[in-house]
């Protein structure tokens, strides 16, 4: 049945070319667990992305509850976590696999590094992985904010503060963050609401997409 | 034992495609069951709300009474104001929803002058007769619904609202 659905689309499409190009690729017994066991320090690039997927297939499910307004953020948080079924698993798997993310995410970083995978000629990938990095803290700093309790109002001050350090434009940043001058509130958690769910992701989506295309193209670094 | 063979590739694929699915099933659930929470809650409602209208007070006539209660949605907690349309008939005493059961406009007693023996729907000339019955050739298609009505200190007491039962 769906052998002969898959038949009458690729008869049409001819779109065996396609998912042959994202899915058959050469993996190196190097860097095969199943060939030599430590080998499997390269599952963590996939392992980061392994994590990604849920981290964003879970918060599209939170945003069906969560309010960003200083008013209702807390209580909806509460109200989804506490009444909702499975509200305490989903909200669960984000807050963790936040966590889990930058875990895999630095180990794929010292993986990359110690078989010296960045050098020429794949220089540019690290450099899109250093920036994949920052937006991952990014998303990590701004989501910490929306639960709306004591923890996040003051990891966010602090954080708020560490940005105002910078020099000469530590101010503009601070505003620009908060979204006021001297308040840390409506502004501040519309504007990380904002910034955690829209333009980050965007900005992940771009860069994971040059970070694959990349490594499909210059294929897997060869072995020590 | 049938005679088609499972290649090592094939038995691989179910296997792969199995635990796959399974894992893939696993991440799914809880976030689906989530998402359809809302269909799946169970509404433990049915308490009675006083209303300030004297069961002595009434007539065959129906007049409109407001009231209101607390309504719980989800985290925000409000007081919202509800209309009903009540009269008495013979010793019962019936209270109407004004609802309009064409696109859910409100519907008001006598509010056409040329039926003021009827309830009307301002926004597409839906009428029913007093028991609440929809007029054939106008838009609505059901009769207005009732609300549930009980009486405490002489004072009309409303419920949860029902289909209507005198037509």
């Amino acid at each position: 049945m769906l052998n002969k659905i898959y038949d009458w689309v690729d008869e049409r499409l001819d779109i065996t070319p396609i998912w042959r190009d994202i899915a058959d690729h050469e993996v190196p017994e190097h860097v095969n667990p199943a060939h030599h066991f430590s080998a499997f320090v390269y599952c963590f690039g996939g392992l980061t992305f392994f994590v990604t997927v849920i981290q964003i297939l879970s918060g599209m499910f939170l945003t069906m509850y969560y309010v960003p307004d200083v008013e209702n953020a807390w209580k909806s948080v509460y109200y989804l976590q506490n009444e909702v079924a499975f509200g305490e698993i989903v909200r669960g798997m984000h807050h963790w696999g936040a966590s889990l993310v930058i875990v895999m995410m630095f180990l794929h970083t010292l993986r990359v590094f110690f078989t010296g995978s960045y050098k020429k000629p794949r220089e540019l990938n690290w450099i899109v992985g250093v920036l994949i990095f920052c937006v991952m803290l990014g998303l990590g700093f701004t989501g910490y904010l929306l639960p709306w309790d004591m923890k996040a109002l003051f990891a966010t001050k602090v954080g708020i503060e560490i940005a105002a350090s910078v020099p000469f434009i530590g101010e503009l940043i601070k505003i620009l963050l908060a979204g006021d001058a001297t308040i840390i509130g409506a502004q501040t958690l519309t504007r990380f609401f904002a910034i955690h769910v829209f333009f980050l992701p965007a900005a992940l989506f771009a860069l994971l997409a040059a970070h694959f295309i990349m490594i499909r193209r210059q294929g897997i670094s060869g072995p020590l | 034992m049938s005679n088609n063979r499972v290649s090592r590739r094939q038995f691989l694929n179910y296997t792969l495609t199995g635990v796959g699915g399974f894992m893939a099933a696993g991440m799914l659930l809880p976030m689906v069951r989530f998402a359809i929470d809302p269909v799946l809650q169970t509404k433990a409602e049915g308490d009675f709300v006083q209303t300030s209208q004297k069961v002595a007070d009434l007539t065959e006539e129906p007049v409109r009474v407001d009231f209101s209660y607390e309504q719980v949605d989800a985290w925000y907690k409000s007081e919202v104001t509800d209309t009903a349309w009540v009269y008495k008939q013979g010793d019962q005493v019936i209270a109407l929803s004004p609802v309009c059961k064409h696109l859910g406009c409100t519907v008001n007693w006598a509010g056409d002058s040329a039926h003021p023996d009827q309830f009307f729907c301002a926004c597409h000339g839906g009428r029913y007769e007093k028991t609440g019955k929809n007029i054939p050739g106008t838009p609505p298609t059901g009769p207005l619904d009732e609300y549930e009505v009980a009486e405490q200190d002489g004072l009309v007491m409303l419920g949860k609202k029902i289909a209507n039962t005198l037509v």
